[in-house]
């Protein structure tokens, strides 16, 4: 490895992937199509399903199960899913679960670089266009059944509320301004948050509402995980405010999941 | 044909040196310390946006004094060495020695073979739970690591002297800074808030160690 220094014209500035290609290791994220991956290969590649986001008060509330599928096969039981981009905001992936991660990673180092190299943070607005360009980049494989769709969340410092993107295959950026949830199981956990938001919810309430989506989710889908007692395995629940991003204890997830579960059979046996 | 008048490689080597230290002189200097949790670097500069002192990596610290652009290109060299590397490896297999390295090769390299030397001193800075490391590199590419403390400019020796009088094994950040700010300013001047760059490197700050200490802060340090 050499010092990386370049002419100025030939510069990349705060561009990671760009000094990537630069410094041919390779863009990871590259759109470079695998000729003829069969339906049927694309279905044996794990796949991520759930992942819920809303806006709360302070901020936002990022879930996702655990489960990842290769077909009707169970791949991992304890995959992530959602992940601190920076210290302000959050992304969770759902789709090819191998491509997925590795954007993820690919975006983190991106961000912290720029902050590094510039001296001065992306606004949240220039961090979603950022992985808007990186799920573009993968439409030649998400044409082979290979798709990866975050959905990307965090707190604007500048206008001190929480914000909410998602994307197609295509890298189209929607901003949803309430709450939005994707996966094979997000239609229904979206309708469960849709019964149970309101402008300004408190956190409490907020995180309740995620462990219930989710609930909802893993009862009506498949492809998605509920909470896994036997092996201690729960939902990651994640939240961004002006303080950063955090997640919720693993105990105390579990505890929340145990009380909504005994709420349940307590409502049956009425 | 005009032939070029010969010139002894130690008369080329001592012009050359006298340059790069005549440009580095014309600049402040910068005192970097450990102290009980972590590493401390001070640099006189009362630019807010002309950083002397950056971060490089998740336990790296950069610093520079000589020619703003000259220095300035080499940390950014840097974050980019450290940030591909941890990618294409692993976050812990990042580490400043093989920085500096690169740095002392590439500097050692321009003197010996370029028209002008970079008229620079830096230090890699890296903070460790056993023993922290202090990376001297010189405008001819010298590079020496030191355990305690590191100074670096022109008027390093007279620094260095009162530095090492004050030192203390592990004293904490406010003793530390104020020391390091009274050997910059030496026994004619004071120094306030607003004429220092102040970064550390401190345990127990998460993942990413590197911390810019705002004007108000450093003034209740140094009150």
């Amino acid at each position: 490895m050499a010092l990386p220094l370049f002419p100025p014209e030939r510069d990349p500035g705060p561009d990671f992937v760009g000094l990537l290609r630069l410094t041919a290791e390779g863009p990871a994220t590259g759109g470079d199509s695998v000729a003829g991956v069969a339906r049927e290969l694309a279905l044996q590649v794990p796949h991520g399903t759930t992942v819920v986001a809303m806006r709360i008060a302070d901020g936002v509330i990022m879930a996702g199960d655990r489960r990842a599928t290769a077909g009707n096969i169970i791949a991992h039981h304890a995959m992530e899913k959602v992940f601190p981009a920076d210290r302000h905001s959050a992304v969770a992936i759902a789709g090819s679960a191998g491509m997925a991660m590795e954007m993820v990673r690919l975006f983190q180092v991106q961000l912290e670089h720029y902050e590094k190299v510039e001296g001065s943070i992306l606004s949240l607005e220039g961090k979603a266009n950022q992985l808007a360009q990186m799920v573009r980049s993968q439409l030649p494989m998400a044409m082979q059944g290979l798709a990866v769709v975050p959905l990307f969340a965090g707190y604007d410092v500048a206008r001190g509320t929480g914000r909410i993107f998602n994307y197609d295959v295509t890298g189209g950026r929607y901003e949803d301004i309430d709450f939005q949830a994707t996966g094979s199981g997000g239609r229904d956990a979206r309708n469960t948050v849709k019964l149970g938001w309101r402008a300004d919810l408190p956190l409490e309430e907020g995180l309740e509402l995620a462990i219930r989506a989710l609930w909802d989710a893993a009862d009506e889908d498949s492809a998605t995980g509920g909470p896994d007692p036997i092996r201690g395995i729960y939902p990651i629940v994640a939240v961004v405010d002006a303080q950063g991003y955090r997640e919720v204890p693993e105990a105390d997830v579990a505890a929340r999941f145990g009380a909504l579960a005994t709420r349940l059979q307590a409502e049956r046996a009425r | 044909m005009s032939m070029p008048f010969y010139v002894a490689p130690e008369q080329v080597m001592k012009d050359r040196a006298e340059y790069a230290q005549k440009g580095i002189a014309r600049g402040r200097s910068l005192v970097a310390t450990t102290y009980d949790v972590g590493i401390a670097m001070v640099a006189e500069n009362p630019s807010r946006s002309l950083h002397k002192i950056s971060e490089i990596y998740d336990r790296i610290a950069f610093g520079g004094v000589g020619k703003y652009n000259e220095y300035d290109q080499l940390r950014v060299a840097g974050i980019r060495h450290a940030d591909t590397k941890g990618y294409a490896f692993s976050r812990e297999d990042v580490d400043a020695r093989s920085l500096a390295n690169l740095y002392a090769q590439y500097l050692g390299n321009v003197f010996t073979h370029e028209m002008k030397p970079l008229e620079v001193e830096i230090l890699v800075a890296e903070l460790s739970d056993t023993e922290n490391q202090l990376y001297h590199i010189a405008y001819e590419g010298t590079i020496t690591d030191q355990d305690h403390f590191a100074v670096l400019g022109g008027d390093a020796e007279t620094i260095t002297e009162r530095v090492a009088g004050a030192w203390q094994e592990s004293w904490d950040l406010s003793t530390a800074i104020k020391a390091a700010t009274a050997a910059l300013a030496g026994p004619d001047r004071t120094l306030d808030a607003g004429d220092l760059e102040v970064a550390t490197l401190s345990r127990g700050n998460g993942r990413r160690t590197f911390r810019r200490i705002d004007v108000e802060e450093m003034a209740r340090l140094l009150a």
